[in-house]
């Protein structure tokens, strides 16, 4: 069931020059059921430059407080409007869309979960769900400084962290696919979010490890329903709509 | 409550709004989100009769107050709509029309005699002016011989409701418009969208992977409600309206320019709500007016 609902902005949180945590409540419903991996699209009010919805991952559910968050990289005018918000305002969001990551298979399996920049959104609240359905998730985040290392403290709520930094200035310098953690332990399978060429590179690592994989992409949408058919990625079943067929994928359903 | 029940040809409907093809799905996609019994009806996607992929992504770009898209009639085929997508959508609590396509002459006819056969179809809308695909498509809408070949050949074939779609990517619309009307064609829908290209200027490339698409949104609206206005007076036939419309504001423009019904795309996107928003809008826009009935303000600016 999707829904078309108004919520009100009850935080802001800068968390560096270039993204913030935006939570929103509805003070009217409870959150609807949410699968780790879908993702919202909201309405931007305010920006004479932007049309569209925005479409974002659904980055954690809070239901003791009713909030859902929202991880806001500003890359244009819309996202920069989104960060213009103020405790209080209205958003109106549409949601939840998307199929999500895949459910627990098995008690205690252990998930390698990879995101690159902004891409750890999903992450986070994937990670609560294999907690508390007794699978383990361990956390590899990898960004081009410290600073765009996001939300690491809540990652630690929920597993292991590991962190890769281009420069160096935080965890292993390099990329994801580069950290000691894939040489020093095993795990039963990875979801990945972030950019394209890093989920490329995972996704190759995985077939070569033999692991299950998943991704999470992020083509550019208008709809987020599956009527406007713009967001294609070509698959073995041929061009598909990543806002309903996806946003999560398995790498072996891709052309990659 | 003003009377706004609309009629097109043989087409009645419980009140003058449609969803465009294309930004619609089949309808169900929106199901939970309106009560599709509260819209005239429903246009489904542009169907061809042999299955087509589309174009490659990118699709779509956003521009000031619109979107380019190249999606290029993206759809599984007449035959895989009559076995697996007709059977649920034939008893939605609206009217459902299909939008038919084609690349030869051939294939809109076989189609359109496809789609005739099924009960639940009252109406197809006939889509010469698809800015997106390589043969067919707008190359029919934008002459006169072109249109009319196109047509006569459906109309043959074709014995409900035949409403043509026509391409504002043309010098003279009401021209095109007097030709299908002389073809056959029950109605005439417009526009589709303007032909048009965005460049990102860093990566020195189109941004749509063919280049150019169809632009959509308020961006065309006063394009659009001009084109309405020509084709209004030119015709005989209904004209249905479309291009960007957003509002009932903007729907009432379209009405007082010639359009007996409206089309509403681009703003299904924005709000999935939109139709329905817009059709009770109209309402309260005529009741608010004095009006009794939509007929009072159709065509009332010559």
């Amino acid at each position: 069931m999707k829904y078309l609902r108004n919520f009100t902005v009850t935080a802001v949180e800068h968390l560096n020059p270039r993204n913030i945590l935006l939570r929103l409540t509805d003070p009217a419903a409870p959150l609807p059921d949410c699968h780790p991996g879908q993702f919202v699209e909201v309405k931007v009010d305010g920006s004479d430059k932007t049309f569209l919805r925005r479409p974002l991952s659904i980055h954690f559910v809070d239901r003791v407080n009713n909030e859902l968050w929202l991880l806001v990289q500003m890359v244009g005018d819309g996202t920069r409007a989104l960060a213009n918000l103020q405790t209080g305002n209205t958003l109106n969001v549409l949601l939840p869309l998307g199929n999500g990551f895949s459910p627990v298979q098995q008690q205690g399996e252990r998930v390698l979960l990879v995101g690159g920049g902004v891409g750890v959104a999903p992450l986070l609240e994937y990670g609560k769900y294999l907690c508390e359905h007794h699978a383990t998730p361990i956390f590899l985040l990898g960004a081009r400084t410290r600073e765009d290392v996001l939300q690491l403290d809540r990652f630690k709520q929920y597993g292991e962290v590991y962190v890769t930094t281009e420069d160096g200035s935080l965890g292993e310098q390099g990329f994801v696919t580069q950290h000691s953690i894939l040489q020093n332990s095993t795990f039963d399978r990875i979801s990945v979010c972030g950019p394209k060429p890093m989920m490329q590179a995972v996704a190759q690592y995985a077939r070569k490890s033999n692991l299950p994989c998943e991704v999470s992409l992020e083509n550019l949408m208008a709809c987020g329903l599956g009527a406007c058919l713009c967001c294609v990625e070509k698959t073995k079943k041929g061009n598909v709509c990543v806002c309903t067929d996806g946003p999560v994928f398995n790498i072996n359903d891709l052309t990659w | 409550m003003a009377n706004i029940c609309t009629q097109i040809a043989g087409l009645q409907l419980r009140n003058p709004v449609l969803t465009a093809s294309g930004t619609f799905g089949y309808g169900t996609e929106f199901a939970d989100l309106i009560n599709l019994a509260d819209l005239g009806g429903i246009i489904v996607k542009g169907t061809t009769l042999h299955p087509r992929e589309g174009n490659d992504y990118p699709r779509m770009t956003e521009t000031p107050s619109g979107m380019l898209n190249c999606v290029g009639l993206h759809n599984k085929g007449v035959e895989h709509f009559c076995q697996h997508i007709y059977p649920k959508i034939k008893e939605l609590p609206t009217r459902v029309i299909v939008n038919v396509s084609g690349s030869t002459i051939e294939d809109y006819a076989a189609c359109a005699a496809r789609i005739d056969a099924l009960d639940r179809i009252p109406a197809i809308e006939l889509n010469i002016s698809c800015p997106n695909v390589r043969q067919g498509g707008m190359a029919f809408g934008v002459t006169c011989e072109g249109a009319a070949s196109v047509v006569r050949a459906v109309r043959e074939v074709y014995h409900k409701t035949l409403i043509v779609k026509l391409s504002p990517n043309v010098t003279n619309i009401a021209e095109i418009a007097q030709t299908v009307e002389d073809a056959g064609a029950d109605a005439v829908s417009l526009i589709n969208t303007l032909l048009g290209m965005a460049i990102d200027i860093e990566r020195r490339c189109p941004r749509l992977s063919l280049a150019t698409g169809g632009l959509s949104g308020p961006a065309i609206r006063p394009v659009a409600v001009r084109c309405v206005w020509q084709v209004a007076k030119a015709v005989r036939i209904p004209v249905i309206g479309l291009g960007g419309i957003m509002n009932a504001d903007d729907a009432i423009e379209f009405f007082m320019a010639g359009a007996s019904a409206i089309e509403v795309g681009t703003a299904n996107f924005i709000d999935p709500t939109a139709s329905v928003r817009i059709a009770k809008g109209i309402n309260d826009w005529l009741d608010s007016h004095g009006c009794h009935s939509l007929q009072e303000i159709v065509g009332c600016v010559s």
